[in-house]
């Protein structure tokens, strides 16, 4: 009899296609209207080539390539150029997350939960799930590179003829394709659908660095990429088409690898060495604060090196944002009006209430994370055992604060330490912190918000997100759009002052820290006596 | 010593009455069982003990302190197991009993090791791989490793091996011999009837029959099996007689408790050539009160 590897794969991709057919089209649908509403965006905003060439001269800096990859054309920033410079590479990565999550739920995630077993005892060859899978996400990044590649020529905009078009989707496509591939490899390897995606990002976080290090300094690093892979087709500059074969080539490769070794090993089993946990906990575990912050651990570091990034981008750009500022002689004299502070420093007060907005994003979600604990019952562990509501509640909130207060300290820092590596007259280490560390009663007070819900009304916990969006809209908009000022001072935000530009107002400052804590009072009295849910 | 006593206990979610006035006490050194259909309220009442719900009326009480006001304290004294232990995926088994242990307060190191041993837990797992009945092992390894006086069990066994259920069994009557008290809700009644001195009977919120196994017992129907020289006729007329039915062994019917005199006189004047009497079981003594909601509302 022979073994048939690839029995039913045809009935297996209907299947997978019919199970996962939503999703794919919410995320192509979600990629394609970001890549053109963007790309209509860079059209509408910068329409003359000197509005161009402007931002051209803020892009050219090491921290910039870092982050975006090489600006090719930078010389003649047509949209094209601008798109395939600030868009490629992050659509590529979004486009990564789609095929590694995908690719990870159906292979050893079904592995994992038995679905692999039930349809292994059926009449389905060995291979052919896999080969199904990586089928219908092969497809997926087909349907994608379409997509992208028609949005884009429909625009109908110069500097983008359809042909580069299609190839700028190919490169998000390819790089997809080719992380299917390192998942589908991972997944032979890994035990657990957790460590196949873990590894997979992994390796999307190594390729990142390899090429941002590769890019600033030493260009064959790059070439080790699988990012920096898709950046070299330099879309709507040169149009290589040669990078694209590296990436199918990479990615037939692996897919191979994960044939060869799925034929060898037993379902259900890995081939890495999953090692097991600690058999004895730490005694840094062993509080409710230990038991929140480690559950909270990955959360916090992934938090803390997104606001570090988000500090160092715009500290990066204040370098030549100064340079402009003092060779426009008519601004310059503005400056001198409003008492000796350059405009950078008045700009920097806008930005820490930006970053502080963000900040408190994740400190609202840490201390969420008591109610989210309660919704999946896991408080009764915990309740039933010699711990009062008051501790673990304290726990969370402390928590949200000491991390919520860091996040908006390390994107500070971050943002002086790009400055000063930019800037011609840098700025004063203890102004910039100065001018970040006022908001923090701001970002203690959603927290409060948060508490007042979580303790009285567990089920409207999602207004105080809304509060912050508001908060976000009326504080950051308000000044573009010249609102009264109202809708501003109902937020916590708009009453921060905004050093340096005006007087330190400690009065304000200690309403705010009031305002936090009498809410957090109210919030852990209603906590202490309703109902739980589990 | 009353080690747990409720009196009159109510506890409504909006409209739905979950509790309506549920009393009972546990003695200390005894095991009391908790049974019931499922929404009948045992997890209710065992999560209004645990201070997780505040009671809507009437009160209870464990060691004598009041267990929405004073749980922290009773806390330090007692062991809880649920029914469905929610264990955090990323933590591993063996970090989870030890910050159980850790939160409830005082615990014997070696007791730990020995319950995982018996129980053939594999504490470096995360919790993530393992399967419901390793899940409930975590939670009993935690429960009898803590020296506590009053364990409350949610239908402890639920996902566990007939092995393991046994384990089980023997550490509830270890626990017993230490004079240490138990509170059970299973819905295994054999498990219950083994382990078992009293038991309360909950339907629909409300506590509908409770005491020992003996009392219960006594207050219904025995069942007898019956085969005699002469014709066993006009036992069916009698009262107290219920569902009679001929068998190979011979007459098999119910009788009442207060009956059962009257029939045996009538009996032993046919010439018995075989008697077998066995007490209800408590699935008998269960599905008497479960059939009786059926008639109610038929």
């Amino acid at each position: 009899m022979s073994l048939k590897p690839f029995y039913q794969t045809g009935s297996l991709i209907k299947f997978y296609l019919r199970t996962d057919f939503l999703k794919i089209l919410i995320w192509t649908i979600s990629i394609t209207a970001l890549t053109m509403l963007t790309a209509w965006a860079f059209e509408d905003l910068y329409p003359s080539e000197a509005e161009r060439l402007a931002i051209a001269e803020t892009m050219k800096n090491p921290a910039m390539t870092a982050m975006v990859g090489p600006g090719y054309g930078i010389e003649n920033y047509t949209t094209g150029a601008m798109m395939a410079h600030q868009m490629l590479l992050f659509t590529a990565i979004l486009a990564a997350v789609m095929t590694i999550l995908m690719t990870a739920k159906h292979t050893r995630g079904d592995e994992e939960d038995g679905r692999a077993e039930m349809i292994s005892s059926l009449p389905a060859g060995r291979l052919a799930p896999l080969t199904s899978v990586l089928a219908v996400v092969g497809l997926s990044q087909l349907l994608l590179a379409v997509s992208i590649g028609t949005a884009l020529s429909g625009l109908n905009i110069e500097s983008m003829p359809p042909g580069a078009s299609f190839l700028y989707g190919a490169a998000i496509g390819g790089t997809g394709l080719f992380f299917a591939g390192v998942t589908a490899v991972f997944a032979q390897l890994s035990e657990s659908s957790r460590g196949t995606s873990g590894f997979a990002f992994l390796i999307l976080g190594v390729s990142y660095l390899v090429r941002a290090i590769g890019d600033v300094s030493m260009e064959t690093l790059s070439w080790l990429s699988p990012l920096g892979w898709a950046l070299k087709t330099e879309v709507y500059v040169s149009n290589l088409v040669s990078p694209l074969v590296l990436l199918s080539a990479g990615s037939s490769a692996l897919a191979l690898a994960a044939f060869g070794l799925m034929l060898k090993r037993d379902l259900g089993s890995g081939m890495l060495p999953s090692k097991p946990g600690r058999s004895n906990a730490s005694p840094l575990l062993l509080s409710p604060f230990g038991l929140a912050l480690r559950l909270l651990r990955t959360s916090v570091i992934v938090w803390a090196v997104a606001l570090m990034a988000i500090g160092a981008s715009y500290g990066s750009v204040l370098g030549d944002l100064e340079s402009f500022f003092s060779s426009n002689e008519m601004l310059s004299n503005m400056v001198n009006a409003t008492g000796g502070l350059s405009l950078t420093e008045q700009f920097i007060s806008m930005l820490m209430a930006i970053m502080s907005m963000m900040a408190a994003v994740p400190a609202l979600m840490f201390f969420y994370k008591l109610k989210s604990e309660e919704n999946k019952s896991r408080m009764e562990n915990i309740y039933a055992r010699a711990v009062s509501r008051q501790k673990v509640f304290l726990s969370y909130l402390a928590v949200a604060v000491v991390f919520g207060s860091l996040m908006m300290i390390i994107a500070t820092v971050s943002l002086w330490g790009a400055s000063v590596s930019v800037m011609e007259e840098p700025l004063g280490f203890a102004v910039v912190l100065k001018s970040g560390l006022v908001y923090l009663p701001a970002i203690w007070v959603m927290i409060g918000i948060g508490a007042v819900f979580t303790g009285i009304k567990p089920g409207l916990t999602g207004l105080a997100w809304g509060y912050l969006i508001y908060s976000f809209l009326v504080v950051y908009l308000g000044g573009l759009l010249q609102l009264p000022d109202w809708p501003g001072q109902l937020s916590p935000f708009g009453h921060v002052p905004q050093i340096p530009g005006e007087e330190i107002s400690w009065l304000s400052l200690m309403i705010l820290t009031v305002i936090s804590l009498a809410l957090t009072i109210v919030g852990l009295r209603g906590y202490q006596q309703r109902d739980l849910k589990g | 010593m009353t080690v747990l006593h409720i009196n009159q206990l109510s506890k409504r979610f909006g409209k739905f009455q979950a509790l309506k006035d549920v009393s009972f006490s546990i003695e200390k050194g005894e095991i009391f069982g908790f049974i019931g259909p499922n929404g009948a309220g045992k997890s209710t009442t065992i999560r209004t003990l645990l201070g997780i719900l505040k009671p809507s009326s009437g009160s209870a009480s464990i060691f004598g302190m009041d267990v929405w006001k004073e749980s922290v304290s009773i806390h330090e004294r007692i062991a809880y197991v649920p029914g469905d232990a929610n264990l955090w995926p990323n933590l591993t088994g063996g970090e989870v009993i030890d910050l159980f242990l850790k939160l409830r307060g005082s615990h014997k190191p070696e007791k730990k090791q020995e319950l995982i041993e018996r129980f053939q837990l594999d504490p470096s797992k995360k919790c993530r791989t393992y399967s419901k009945g390793n899940r409930q092992k975590v939670a009993l390894v935690a429960a009898f490793a803590s020296d506590a006086e009053l364990f409350i069990l949610d239908e402890p066994t639920s996902g566990l091996d007939p092995l393991m259920e046994r384990v089980f069994q023997e550490c509830v009557l270890e626990a017993k011999s230490q004079g240490k008290s138990v509170l059970l809700s299973s819905h295994i009644l054999s498990e219950v009837e083994r382990l078992c001195d009293r038991v309360a009977i909950i339907r629909q919120g409300e506590i509908i029959e409770s005491g020992s196994l003996e009392e219960m017992r006594h207050l219904t129907r025995t069942n007898l099996v019956i085969e005699t020289k002469e014709p066993l006729n006009g036992i069916s007329s009698m009262t107290g007689v219920h569902t009679v039915k001929e068998t190979e062994k011979g007459t098999a019917l119910q009788v009442d408790a207060e009956a059962l005199d009257e029939v045996i006189k009538k009996v032993s004047t046919l010439g018995i050539v075989r008697l077998e009497s066995t007490p209800p079981t408590l699935e008998d003594l269960f599905m008497r009160h479960y059939e009786g909601t059926g008639s109610d509302q038929a």
